[in-house]
């Protein structure tokens, strides 16, 4: 055990001096500071590497085809494939997607969100689809202004249910046709979404906590 | 005499008797030992049979997601040991990999060996505490001290490395915090070759008891199109006889260089995902030996810098967790704390499964059914 210790404590203890020089040097030069050569080198490589790169394929071109003006871009990144949809054709490409012959994508893994405030359309919600056929993935996006319901694809994935709930819960998107849209994790008359960038990680809903716990504060 | 008849039975029928069935409805849970956590399902009952099922979750939630955001990109391993608390090795193996994804950098070859090791011994934990508490829950009390016996023995192997039990965190971000102690390998290797004969004695008490086969066979049938449609992984996915394992699927580590088979059922009901979960652990013993039969020289950290940074983007990991998939949806900003950190917790998902699987059986065999899903609360609530 006190070994251990002893050496949590050396890696633990860089960061605050390594994390304070970067600012005072210019950035390109920026990382740790022990071996700029490699780290330089590294970064070169790294920001190659999550550059996104256009990206088709037989699937790509058969959703262009059938459905006009529904791919906003479909691109490569981290060698993972992605297609930007168009929010009303979610559903048809969707159909597609799980049904056709190229890449039947039948299993939906997750769906969740990503939320931008400061862009007009704020939340990404992201479908990340396997198709056992061909072992492949991709995932499927959409961007979301506030407000804005999107249709549920609770019809085309069971699974989507509980997902598209937490999305909801979290981010407060709304999908039309969900069978039972409430909150999952957060009890029922919970105010606010958490997972929104605008929510503190120290609020909550104080008035729900007096009512029902006895309580002045949860925190 | 006729009348009287008559009379007596629009009496029944006018006044609700014990003739009228109606439904019932209780509540299982938050607080009942066989729902493993506080985990609360609502049952439908016509007398014993369950007409429906409604999970209500939540209870231990802690806002992991939300955690993730507020924090270096190291900060958020210790977070993550409390998801999957009987397979925390697992829950770091997926965020590392991620963040390395979006970094681009390998890892050396002994660290990968090394998180192979500790990721099936975890394995093998996890479904030993599996088929302890779920042989409890059916009633066989015996099997319970036998698994925890042999759960110990990795624990302890374990506390020497990680100085953990339970919360294990020694993966980072490009490979590991400590290198083995002395006498790891052959520790490891004296538990794989005492377990085969332990999986042996589990078999021996339950594969043909026909209490055990009474309450398993054909309870909770799961058929294989339904598990893919409700999106099941893991043993329970693999039970159903679907063919699909992340670690044959989208190798990662050094599993491409590993020889295991992945078991599979064929009723997809609960004493199918028992096979398998016990040919799972006999399979986890093989990677084990064979990694360290394998285990390079080297170093155990990658260069990765000091200050973790990744560059902008966004990156889905998926892992083979003891429960099925874990993914990891990281999206960097280009900053030093992550701009969103989604995690795919298997058990979550596979909890959907549950309502479809109790229709038409009876109460007790929710138990069984709870049980043989193999959920961790803590993963389920974040």
């Amino acid at each position: 055990m006190p070994d251990e210790i002893k050496k949590d404590q050396p890696e633990s203890k860089p960061p605050a001096p390594d994390s304070a020089k970067p600012a005072a040097t210019p950035p390109p030069a920026g990382h740790a500071p022990g071996h700029p050569s490699v780290s330089e080198k590294k970064l070169a490589t790294k920001a190659a590497a999550a550059a996104s790169t256009p990206w088709t394929s037989p699937l790509v071109e058969e959703i262009k085809k059938r459905f006009q003006g529904s791919v906003i871009e479909s691109h490569t990144m981290v060698g993972q494939n992605v297609i930007i949809l168009e929010t009303p054709s979610l559903i048809e490409v969707c159909k597609f997607v799980r049904e056709n012959e190229i890449m039947p994508c039948d299993y939906l893994v997750d769906v969740t969100a990503v939320d931008y405030p400061s862009r007009e359309k704020r939340f990404d919600v992201v479908y990340v689809l396997h198709s056992f056929k061909m072992n492949e993935r991709v995932r499927l996006k959409i961007y979301v202004a506030d407000n804005e319901t999107i249709p549920s694809v609770t019809a085309i994935w069971p699974t989507a249910n509980w997902l598209e709930r937490e999305v909801f819960d979290m981010f407060g998107i709304k999908f039309s046709g969900h069978p039972d849209l409430k909150r999952i994790l957060l009890p029922e008359g919970w105010k606010g979404h958490p997972l929104r960038k605008d929510y503190h990680l120290q609020q909550m809903d104080d008035e729900w906590v007096k009512a029902n716990l006895n309580i002045e504060t949860g925190q | 005499m006729a009348d009287v008849e008559e009379k007596v039975i629009t009496a029944l029928h006018d006044h609700d008797t014990f003739l009228d069935s109606s439904e019932l409805i209780i509540n299982m849970g938050p607080q009942h030992p066989a729902t493993h956590g506080v985990y609360r399902v609502r049952l439908h009952l016509d007398g014993e049979k369950v007409l429906g099922a409604e999970s209500y979750i939540g209870y231990l939630h802690r806002g992991v997601e939300k955690l993730g955001e507020h924090g270096d990109y190291r900060h958020y391993g210790p977070i993550l040991d409390r998801m999957d608390y009987v397979a925390s090795v697992s829950n770091n193996l997926g965020y590392c990999e991620a963040v390395e994804k979006l970094l681009g950098v390998q890892i050396p070859p002994r660290a990968q060996y090394l998180r192979v090791i500790l990721t099936e011994l975890q394995r093998i934990a996890s479904h030993l505490v599996w088929l302890g508490t779920h042989a409890m829950d059916i009633g066989a009390m015996t099997i319970f001290l036998y698994c925890f016996r042999e759960r110990e023995k990795i624990l302890n192997i374990f506390e020497k490395y990680f100085g953990a039990r339970l919360t294990t965190n020694s993966f980072r971000i490009g490979g590991l915090q400590f290198d083995t102690y002395d006498g790891f390998e052959a520790e490891c290797l004296d538990f794989c070759n005492d377990f085969p004969r332990r999986i042996a004695e589990y078999e021996q008490i339950l594969s043909d008891n026909r209490i055990w086969i009474g309450r398993t066979r054909g309870i909770g049938i799961l058929k294989a199109e339904d598990a893919i449609a409700l999106g099941v992984t893991g043993p329970v996915l693999r039970g159903s006889g679907v063919k699909f394992d992340i670690r044959k699927a989208f190798p990662y580590e050094c599993y491409a260089d590993l020889d295991f088979d992945i078991p599979i059922g064929e009723m997809g009901d609960t004493y199918d995902r028992y096979l398998v979960r016990n040919e799972e652990m006999r399979q986890s013993r093989r990677i084990v030996m064979q990694a360290i039969e394998k285990l390079p020289d080297g170093p155990i950290m990658g260069k990765v810098t000091k200050v973790i940074r990744p560059p902008a983007g966004e990156v889905y990991h998926a892992i083979e967790a003891p429960k099925g998939e874990l993914g990891f949806f990281v999206v960097s900003d280009g900053t030093t704390t992550p701009y969103r950190t989604r995690i795919r917790p298997p058990s979550f998902v596979n909890l959907q499964a549950l309502p479809p699987m109790v229709r038409g059986q009876l109460v007790a065999d929710v138990v069984a059914i709870i049980g043989t899903i193999d959920i961790v609360l803590g993963e389920i609530d974040r």
